[in-house]
């Protein structure tokens, strides 16, 4: 296949950006978009240019690390897959492509196509965890029976990469299915009770100060969510923050 | 210097609590004084993170990624063992202690596997502490599986995503030290380099990866939890980052490093697709609880197959050879990885391989979908000779098991893994070689510590299924919050160690001579040209099967491929701002030259056990030949040039096993 790129450029942060014109050909349908991505590269610094930066590690939609915003959708155009799992077979020859950086206001940019989304993590110092030392001096596992339909809705909930493809889908830019996500993991379980209070209102306070914005139920986040993490989750969150402030 | 491993002595099941009651401990209130360095925040390094914070010490922590969450541990599938008989199935801590040292081939240390067969238990009772979900069974107790080269049913798991439930579990306990201060996180950056003062491991030389700042750290001592080398292949399961920098530069300054020629070959990865490939995808081993594999019993079916003429499920079963199955009853598809590996390179080398490329067997799910389908028309009072219904069904149970995995497949190989069997084909996974360490987990250099897949110690010359996340969860939250306090004890008045010294003034200035040096080279190609180069190299002459010719040529390619580099390598931009090439030149740098010590390593390796097969040393039966002289440790001392590298040996002594000839039959 032969295609041409239109590919958001930005030196740094402080920089002003702007969409730079690339043709590639010979692609494989083989291949991913990420090798595809690759090949141009090779091909830039070879002519002494400088590469796209973009981020990427696990190349096979666990780690979290790739964005991209492929021709107006956050991991292109493929359902239930992160960038580094979509493969060229699904572009066609003579296509054109545009791909831009994951925009939010929270996720600045640090160069070209990677921006930084350490707001996450803040949001998770500030509640994302079970205060319970790490000694192994605690009670035995069986112990703590957990319902299967429970453990498996945790567990899915859990299954959240951290991507922020719900971020950069969202008109709003709310963070509001990754947050739910992870309240939500801790919530089904019974080990997670005992801070369910406080837990839900620090992450919210944090998620507010790291200037994401409001949900309105547009859904968006639920269709480009790359694991399928369902909007049930934020509905779950809004009830922990209700019954957290009622208490609170 | 002469190796010691510093094994507690007493009664092998004694050896850890006994040690553990004689080290000596720091007081918690000179733990605040104390600075501790952990470089990686996988399984290993964000366990240990966690815990020597939670202990009181000053914590700073180094990740390349942008957040500890996205360590390459997060990708592990199958599951993590433990030794907690929940199902009443004979399993105990000799138990896994026993397998796993058989399963390594007798080429572990007997101390360390013990311990880690040990703390198994506590391992799963800490992470349910911490929220972990791991897979449930109706009655609301925890479900396991069974893995590859073990009799009985150990395994925990979280779908095919154990990894990341399990690191995500570390980070949330790093989270809350985050939050409380006692963790200084430190993303994006990348270790170039150890300090020493007076013999002693005191700080790091880190890059900023996102403004190229060089920075320097101090600390009371220094912990590597940076992973492994498998990349060392270019092709390979593991995260496009991970690399032997830190690893190499602690060779460097003085830590041996131990069987670097021990790679794991996982059987069960999607094959090669073509020269654009830029890693390799592991569908898990714990499929093989379930798959059966074969290829076809007659050459032209194969070639038939190859050609694209005949289908896999239209192919009798009477014409399929279920090799496994036949070569080794007791075990069948769940003989070790080594041996699955193996047999099917044999079957595709003897022309049954059933891709475009002839490298490739098949993963067959057929029968458990009828398997489970019949056991879920019955538990459902359904018409169990429906076959249509039955395989639905059957395809539900084996969905909630394996959904991920077959998705991935799916994407990967744009084919449907429930109706026509995967192709698989064995790739390089783990690296068993490391950072040589005694039972403290303490390196040779005095305040160096390496754990997880960093270090060597537990695995020997083959890893089984499902061990290594323990051996890292093990190592970070249970071994080395206690082996350090040993050793920090001593230092409780040292007080804050300066950076403005000689020592880190010198290692800055290699850190920054190198980086320039790449920078200014202005060469013809990119680093991946090089580290594509030394990938073929090394799977073609150190990969499953090695002999002495190949070794030696390999040793002087890999030589002249790394002169070639340093005079012909291109780095756009420049150093001083996020530059990926940069880093990466650097990281295949250090490739080129544990690469050459890799071949050496299997060079004097004169045997064949595990995960490491000399063409040379095998039975009639075509099985691995160990040789008793060979039962030690290859440890490396560096002294410039790897062919240069001087050989220490650890004799490996076993007193509570006999070595018997693995067998699997
Ligand atoms: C696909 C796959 C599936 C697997 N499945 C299983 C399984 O089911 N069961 C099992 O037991 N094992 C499995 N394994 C093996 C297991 O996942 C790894 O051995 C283990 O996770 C390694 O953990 P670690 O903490 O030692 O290293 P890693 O998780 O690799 O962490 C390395 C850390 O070091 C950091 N780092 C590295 N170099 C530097 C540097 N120079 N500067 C700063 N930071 C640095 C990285 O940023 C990272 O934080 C699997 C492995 C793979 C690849
Ligand atoms: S909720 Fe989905 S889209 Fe959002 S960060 Fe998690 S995985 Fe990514
Ligand atoms: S690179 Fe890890 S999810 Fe895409």
């Amino acid at each position: 296949m032969n295609l041409t790129l239109k590919i958001w450029r930005q030196k740094g942060a402080n920089d002003k950006g702007k969409m730079v014109d690339y043709s590639i050909s010979d692609v494989s349908p083989d291949m991913s978009f990420l090798e595809m991505l690759d090949v141009l590269n090779s091909e830039l610094i070879t002519k002494g240019e400088e590469p796209v930066a973009f981020d990427h590690d696990c190349r096979e939609g666990i780690c979290g690390s790739c964005s991209l915003y492929i021709n107006g959708e956050a991991h292109g155009p493929d359902r239930g897959v992160t960038t580094c799992q979509l493969h060229m077979r699904m572009f066609k020859d003579g296509d054109v492509i545009t791909i831009e950086p994951f925009r939010a206001k929270a996720f600045p940019v640090i160069k070209d196509l990677i921006v930084d989304r350490s707001a996450f993590d803040r949001i998770q110092h500030a509640g994302g965890f079970i205060s319970v030392n790490t000694s192994g001096l605690t009670v035995d596992a069986n112990a703590i029976p957990v319902n299967k339909h429970d453990a498996d809705e945790s567990f899915m909930a859990a299954t959240c990469i951290g991507c922020g493809a719900c971020v950069a889908s969202c008109k709003n830019a709310s963070a509001m299915l990754f947050v739910g996500a992870k309240v939500s993991q801790f919530a089904l379980l019974p080990q997670g009770q005992v801070e369910a209070t406080d837990r839900v209102l620090n992450m919210v306070k944090q998620m507010d100060e790291e200037g994401f914005g409001n949900c309105t139920n547009t859904g968006a986040c639920e269709v480009e969510c790359p694991k399928g993490i369902s909007l049930e989750n934020i509905a779950r969150m809004n009830r922990e923050y209700l019954a957290a402030s009622l208490k609170g | 210097m002469a190796l010691d491993a510093k094994i507690p002595k007493g009664p092998l099941a004694d050896k850890w609590t006994n040690h553990k009651n004689t080290i000596d401990l720091v007081n918690p209130a000179n733990k605040r004084n104390i600075d501790i360095i952990v470089v990686g925040t996988g399984l290993a390094g964000g366990s240990a993170a966690a815990t020597l914070a939670e202990l009181g010490y000053n914590v700073k922590a180094f990740c390349f990624q942008d957040s500890p969450r996205r360590a390459h541990s997060i990708a592990a599938q199958g599951g993590i063992n433990a030794a907690k008989n929940y199902q009443g199935d004979g399993d105990s801590t000799y138990r896994l202690f026993y397998d796993t040292v058989k399963g390594g081939d007798y080429r572990s240390r007997e101390a360390n596997v013990y311990r880690l067969a040990e703390v198994s238990a506590n391992i799963i009772d800490q992470c349910v502490a911490q929220g972990v979900p791991f897979a449930r069974e109706y009655g609301g107790l925890l479900d396991n599986r069974s893995f590859g080269g073990v009799l009985v049913s150990r395994t925990f798991y979280a779908a095919g995503q154990t990894g990341q439930q399990l690191l995500l579990g570390a980070y949330s306990a790093m989270n809350r030290q985050i939050g409380r201060g006692k963790i200084t996180m430190y993303n994006r950056h990348e270790m170039l380099d150890v300090v020493k003062v007076d013999g002693k491991a005191r700080g790091i030389i880190a890059r900023d990866l996102v403004s190229g700042e060089i920075e320097r750290h101090s600390a009371h001592a220094v912990v590597l939890g940076t992973g492994g080398y498998g990349n060392v292949f270019y092709l390979s399961t593991n995260a496009m980052g991970s690399n032997v920098t830190a690893a190499w530069k602690a060779h460097k300054r003085g830590a041996y490093f131990a069987n670097p020629c021990y790679t794991q070959i996982h059987p069960t990865c999607i094959p090669v697709s073509g020269e654009h490939q830029s890693k390799l995808t592991l569908m898990s081993e714990s499929l093989r609880n379930d798959g059966r594999i074969w290829v076809p019993k007659k050459k032209e079916d194969a070639e038939a197959i190859r050609a694209g003429k005949l289908k896999p499920t239209a192919l009798a079963e009477q014409d399929r050879d279920y090799y496994l199955e036949r070569r080794y009853p007791a075990f069948g598809n769940l003989v070790p990885r080594d041996v699955a590996s193996r047999a099917a390179k044999e079957r595709c080398d003897a022309g049954f391989g059933v891709n475009k490329t002839g490298e490739a067997v098949y993963l067959d799910f057929a029968a458990a979908f009828m398997r489970y389908g019949k056991e879920q028309a019955h538990v459902k009072g359904l018409d169990e000779n429906d076959d249509a219904l039955v395989k639905k069904l059957g395809q539900e149970i084996v969905k909630t098991k394996y959904g991920n995995l077959f998705q991935m497949y799916e994407k990967i190989v744009n084919q449907n893994p429930y109706e026509t069997p995967m192709m698989i084909y064995p790739a390089v996974h783990y690296t068993m070689g490391g950072i040589w360490v005694d039972y403290n987990l303490q390196t040779t250099v005095p305040g160096l510590y390496a754990i997880g897949e960093a270090n060597f110690s537990d695995h020997g010359a083959n890893r089984l299924g499902a061990s290594a996340l323990m051996q890292g969860l093990a190592d970070g939250y249970f071994v080395l919050p206690y082996t350090i306090g040993d050793y920090l004890s001593h230092d409780i008045r040292t007080g804050k160690i300066p950076t403005d010294t000689k020592e880190f003034e010198e290692a800055e200035k290699t850190v920054v001579d190198n980086i320039n040096h790449l920078i200014n080279n202005k060469g013809t190609h990119p680093v991946d040209y090089f580290h594509r180069r030394l990938g073929k190299i090394m799977w073609n002459k150190c990969g499953m099967a090695r002999n002495a010719e190949d070794l030696k040529s390999a040793i002087h390619e890999i030589s002249d491929l790394r002169a070639e580099f340093w005079k012909d390598v291109m780095v756009p931009g420049s150093a001083d701002e996020f530059n990926e090439e940069l880093a990466k030149a650097g990281r295949v740098a250090d490739f080129l030259e544990l690469g050459e010590l890799f071949a050496k390593d299997a060079l004097q390796r004169e045997e064949s056990a595990g995960g490491h097969f000399r063409d040379e040393y095998q039975t009639p039966e075509g099985e691995a030949m160990r040789r008793k002289e060979f039962q030690y440790v290859s440890a490396w001392e560096y002294k410039g040039e790897p062919k240069d590298a001087v050989l220490h040996k650890e004799e490996l002594s076993y007193e509570n096993i006999e070595v018997k000839e693995r067998s699997y039959k």
